[in-house]
């Protein structure tokens, strides 16, 4: 084809010369992406009948940066995995460095991780519901998830000093004490959050255009689910029941009474209200490790700094906001890892979208994007 | 000659009255956001944050006017003015004070439909000649709500034009009596809906859909040539505000001189806060969703309210 570069580039590109196919380059640098995805959309009229994405915009190499640190310096590698839910990736990856190097945490420690890390999914479910409402266009419902999203990033910043990138959980604890006063604010959160819930729920997804603009939308069955390796809110909108906090229990999970909010559409909206049912479970959680905390020290005592694991690896895996978040390590017994792998749920998640997107309108093509609610920092790695 | 000149001058005072409305638009609609979404909006220039849109607008003159090396030069330029002309020209019949119109003509409602509908053309010459894809989808999706919307906004005028028998605006104003209102409540709703997607605002601002097509059919515009489509967008709502104030709160309200102005001025704010708050609310729709509502909700709605009226009417 010699068709200049600039004069009809995006008329001229079509696949294939008996279908009229619009060729459409979504991202990477879109408003609707949710970080840096780039995806390749063909369009009948504005029907979608194939979209790829194209991932790496923000590879920064975290798993070969790791060869090259300490155990401890990884932790803030990990911070920038999921840079929406720092903490999972921080305990994900503890719990492997444990594992390998066979060390015991205390219990205060374990609840305060559990906290901070059902917090964690409240924050990073409102950022997820607010951008998937703006994906919409409802704005407004934005702004009210933020603001939930806000106070918990307050209460990270009083206990820890960051608001991202908390580098909180370290190996064999966590890295400060909770400040005075700390809990009594984080119960009265839990409290005010699920009247912002309800708020959310009335405003959004009791609205009629949402309704009509998320249900019957990428449709995803439990048996793709299960196929594509989906975990987590993606997963249980389509009605599996597979949480690892119940169903491979780990830290001091086991004691909380809690419940596993499913879908049963598999659509856009079920996704997202799993999500919005699953920040109540989170509170009740909150609500009873605060409870059930008591004194004591919050790391392990003892530990050297340099941390020389006896040859071997070591996996484990943690549910966080996207589901299923595994850390592979593998030791060769000095004081840095051999290897490092994670297992990123928004990347098994994301290569459901061409699956989901097919015969979807270009409109609903970012809806389904925001309801698999992709993490780039994880995706790409 | 003087009609020249008479006409001239009524094309600078509509100027001036279409870019304060819009300008005050502009700062009413972040104003009512911000109170929406928890915020104060602008506040720092001059009395509660007025002057922030006079400073936005200096801004975007002095902004470099970037045309596309893709895209076709002349229509590109003169896209924005084909969109914003009918807009402002559609001011001009409004009656605003009592036995004051600025165009005082027979067939007033026939312009106010019809005119305005032009800039139809103006939005798909502007997707087009971007030669840009998002601009390319965005202007297809206007030409196709815009021209939807037309018919279901036209037949929701139709119950004054049978109520009192002419066309004039004037004359409707005479005839108004406040039962109308009662009356033809179904087609304030039809009106009220269609007009905001005849403007392209949300819920139904699907040609510059933010999410999918970044900013749709005005995507690749930028300095004073962006600012006259957003004129473009917030004259075409006080117009259309201006517009349902007339005829379905009564405008002036048989009230003389200035107190009228005001009176139509205050139901017409009523009416764009109204907008506004619409589309801070709701999500956006789609485009097949959107047509389906056009023809299949509210073209039978407005025709059920014409045969109301006309089954009404002699009786009165």
């Amino acid at each position: 084809m010699t068709a200049e570069i600039g004069s009809d580039a995006c008329f001229t590109n079509r696949i294939d010369p008996g279908v009229d196919e619009l060729v459409v380059n979504v991202g990477p640098s879109h408003p609707s992406t949710h970080g840096v995805c780039r995806v390749i959309v063909h369009l009948d009229g504005e029907v979608v009948t194939k979209a790829e994405p194209v991932i790496g915009y923000l590879h920064r190499g975290i798993e070969k940066m790791a060869e090259n640190r300490t155990y401890l310096q990884v932790v803030p590698l990990t911070d920038r995995l999921d840079y929406v839910g720092s903490m999972y990736a921080n305990w994900a990856y503890c719990r492997a460095v444990e594992r390998l190097a066979g060390i015991q945490v205390p219990e205060r420690a374990e609840y305060l991780r559990v906290i901070v890390c059902e917090m964690q999914r409240i924050a990073s479910h409102m950022m997820s519901l607010g951008s998937a409402a703006a994906d919409t266009g409802a704005a407004t419902m934005f702004i009210y998830a933020f603001d939930q999203r806000e106070r918990v990033i307050e209460a990270f910043e009083e206990l820890c000093g960051a608001r991202l990138t908390y580098n909180y959980v370290r190996p064999g604890g966590v890295s400060f004490e909770i400040p005075e006063g700390w809990t009594e604010r984080v119960l009265q959160f839990c409290r005010d959050h699920r009247e912002g819930l309800e708020q959310m729920d009335r405003l959004f997804f009791g609205n009629v255009i949402a309704k009509d603009r998320m249900k019957h939308i990428g449709v995803l069955s439990p048996e793709d689910a299960v196929a594509w390796g989906a975990s987590g809110p993606v997963a249980r909108g389509s009605g599996v029941n597979w949480d690892m906090r119940k169903h491979d229990p780990y830290s001091v999970y086991p004691r909380f009474d809690f419940d596993v909010p499913t879908g049963s559409n598999g659509d856009c909206y079920d996704r997202a209200r799993v999500r919005l049912f699953e920040c109540y479970e989170s509170c009740r959680i909150i609500e009873q490790a605060i409870s059930q905390m008591h004194p004591g020290p919050i790391r392990t005592p003892g530990l050297p700094r340099l941390l020389a694991p006896r040859p071997g690896d070591a996996y484990d895996h943690i549910e966080s906001a996207r589901g299923a978040l595994g850390v592979y390590l593998v030791s060769d017994g000095s004081v840095r890892p051999y290897r490092m792998k994670v297992r990123s749920p928004a990347f098994c998640n994301l290569a459901l979208l061409p699956l989901l997107a097919e015969g979807h309108m270009l409109s609903d093509l970012v809806v389904i994007l925001g309801s698999l609610d992709p993490v780039f920092g994880e995706v790409d790695r | 000659m003087s009609g020249l000149a008479w006409g001239a001058l009524y094309g600078l005072a509509a100027g001036l009255v279409i870019a304060v409305a819009a300008l005050i638009g502009v700062w009413g609609e972040r104003k009512v956001a911000g109170r929406i979404q928890m915020r104060i909006g602008p506040q720092e220039l001059g009395p509660f944050g007025l002057l922030q849109t006079l400073a936005d607008t200096l801004k975007l003159v002095l902004k470099e006017d970037i045309t596309p090396a893709a895209a076709d030069v002349r229509i590109f330029r003169i896209a924005p003015l084909i969109v914003f002309a009918p807009i402002a020209m559609s001011f001009v019949i409004i009656p605003y004070a009592s036995g004051f119109a600025p165009l005082d003509t027979s067939v007033g409602i026939l312009f106010f439909m019809a005119v305005p509908a032009i800039s139809v053309i103006g939005v798909l010459l502007a997707g087009w000649s971007s030669r840009n894809t998002y601009a390319t989808i965005g202007g297809l999706r206007a030409a196709a709500q815009m021209i939807s919307y037309e018919l279901p906004r036209t037949l929701s005028i139709l119950p004054f034009v049978l109520l009192a028998g002419s066309m004039r605006p004037l004359d409707i104003m005479d005839e108004w009596r406040w039962w109308w209102i009662p009356l033809t409540f179904i087609a304030f709703v039809v009106y009220f809906i269609s007009s905001i997607a005849e403007v392209n605002r949300g819920p139904f601002d699907l040609p510059e859909a933010e999410s999918e097509l970044v900013a749709g059919y005005f995507a690749d515009y930028s300095g004073i040539r962006w600012a006259i489509f957003m004129m473009a967008e917030y004259g075409g709502m006080v117009a259309a505000a201006l517009f349902g104030a007339v005829f379905w709160f009564g405008g002036y309200l048989h009230l003389p001189g200035a107190f009228g102005v005001i009176m139509l001025i205050a139901m017409a704010t009523l009416l764009a806060i109204g907008m506004i708050w619409v589309k801070w609310t709701f999500p956006r729709m789609r485009p097949d969703q959107l047509m389906g509502t056009a023809w299949k909700v509210l073209t039978p709605m407005a025709l059920v309210q014409l045969v109301i009226i006309g089954v009404v009417i002699p009786w009165l």
